[in-house]
């Protein structure tokens, strides 16, 4: 239990998805002008990040890595598949996709409709393939450590964004260099918070 | 057909080429395609490395989904563009890990988050799925180039300010370090390369009045 808190807290603060990896930054600095968006933006990809990172973590440990189709037939023991990982993963990310926007459409029109066109774009939002691919590459032990970290990253990507809205709504009535406003604040500022998460490295746990 | 057959350089098809390096920019100005771009500029190598792979597979990608442009049915056009995609990704991906064994393991999942990377779904959507395939070669080639253009420039300066090097040749004497110069630590963490590209930005909007934001 303690060790799931662990590797919960070090994707949230210290591997945070958009501070340590700039994953997800396209839809992160495209959807950030209100805070109400990109709130309703963050909780999808939390959603998104916490079915996606298990169940590719199943079809990771049980279909493509080296010697996984042993459980089979002994036949296949040395049947390595992992160079297949990026279309499967992408393919099951796609298909979550799709389920959670009739999820979301079905129980919630009002948050549907505020989402709008970026629904869709989660499948192509980095901070989720990305999660699935840290996931192999970090070789977790369990499906428990697995969704930990999904939720995890979700969670810390899920803060950012919802920060740097908060912050782009203030910065709206400051006076910035008229060639910085927009897109190049939103790039210093995020740069900024980056240093300050940085506090976070080298906290053991 | 009496249609005038269109030279194959023409005024038009420069332009697409030409537009995405200054006035479209794909990472500054259409906003597409920033994690990786951020994530592996430590250095100058991985990022030409990782600027040419975006490039193969965009121009392919482009021409592949330009050709079936009439055959896709809008619906499912996400999945087969995402198919598409990733099956040339794999195709880079086995090959940098067969010849540049050490680059690939820097670029780490970066090679397969090109997938993901929006500048190639934006191009196929905006413009593959809409025009003929020489016209969509010359744009992936031109948005590749734009985005390998930031990419480079940032990595230019990060490594040879974070490290004092440029593709790993020491180019900041000795002498200047006896002085007491330091290479400044911060440009190799994460935060400074979206700063640097804050300034890239800055510059480009300075110069071009046009592309200033409203608000």
């Amino acid at each position: 239990m303690e060790n799931l808190i662990n590797i919960f807290v070090k994707s949230v603060f210290i591997d945070n998805m958009i501070f340590a990896y700039f994953l997800g930054m396209c839809s992160y600095l495209a959807v950030s002008k209100t805070v109400k968006t990109s709130t309703g933006l963050g909780i999808a990809v939390i959603f998104v990040l916490g079915f996606t990172v298990p169940l590719n973590y199943l079809i990771h440990n049980y279909l493509l890595k080296e010697g996984a189709l042993a459980w089979l037939s002994p036949r296949f023991a040395d049947i390595d598949l992992s160079f297949l990982s990026f279309i499967i993963f992408i393919a099951v990310i796609a298909s979550m996709v799709q389920l959670v926007e009739m999820i979301i459409e079905k129980f919630s029109p009002t948050l549907y409709n505020s989402l709008g066109i970026f629904l869709p774009l989660i499948a192509v939002n980095c901070a989720i393939l990305g999660g699935s691919l840290f996931m192999q590459q970090r070789d977790y032990n369990s499906i428990a450590e697995a969704t930990a970290f999904g939720l995890g990253s979700g969670v810390g990507w899920f803060l950012a964004i919802v920060g740097i809205a908060a912050i782009r709504e203030k910065i709206r009535y400051s006076n910035v260099p008229a060639p910085l406003k927009g897109l190049g604040i939103a790039f210093i500022i995020t740069g900024l918070m980056g240093i300050a998460f940085m506090g976070f490295m080298g906290i053991k746990l | 057909m009496n249609k005038e057959k269109e030279p194959l350089f023409s005024a038009k098809n420069l332009k697409l080429l030409r537009e995405p390096l200054n006035d479209s920019n794909p990472i500054t100005v259409q906003v597409l395609g920033i994690c990786s771009a951020l994530a592996i500029t430590v250095q100058l190598k991985p990022a030409i490395v990782m600027a040419l792979s975006v490039a193969f597979v965009m121009a392919v990608a482009n021409v592949v989904i330009s050709l079936l442009r009439k055959s896709i049915p809008p619906r499912i056009r996400i999945i087969v563009q995402l198919v598409v995609i990733a099956s040339l990704v794999i195709l880079v991906d086995q090959i940098l890990k067969a010849f540049l064994f050490e680059i690939s393991k820097q670029l780490s999942v970066f090679v397969g988050l090109i997938i993901t990377n929006c500048i190639i779904m934006g191009r196929l959507e905006a413009f593959a799925l809409a025009n003929k395939p020489w016209p969509s070669f010359l744009d992936g080639l031109g948005n590749a180039a734009g985005y390998g253009v930031i990419l480079i420039i940032v990595a230019f300066f990060r490594e040879l300010l974070g490290s004092g090097t440029i593709l790993d040749y020491q180019v900041i004497p000795q002498g200047v370090y006896n002085f007491g110069y330091e290479n400044n630590g911060l440009m190799i963490l994460p935060p400074m390369a979206l700063i640097v590209v804050g300034i890239i930005i800055w510059i480009q909007r300075s110069r071009n009045k046009k592309l200033i934001e409203s608000n």
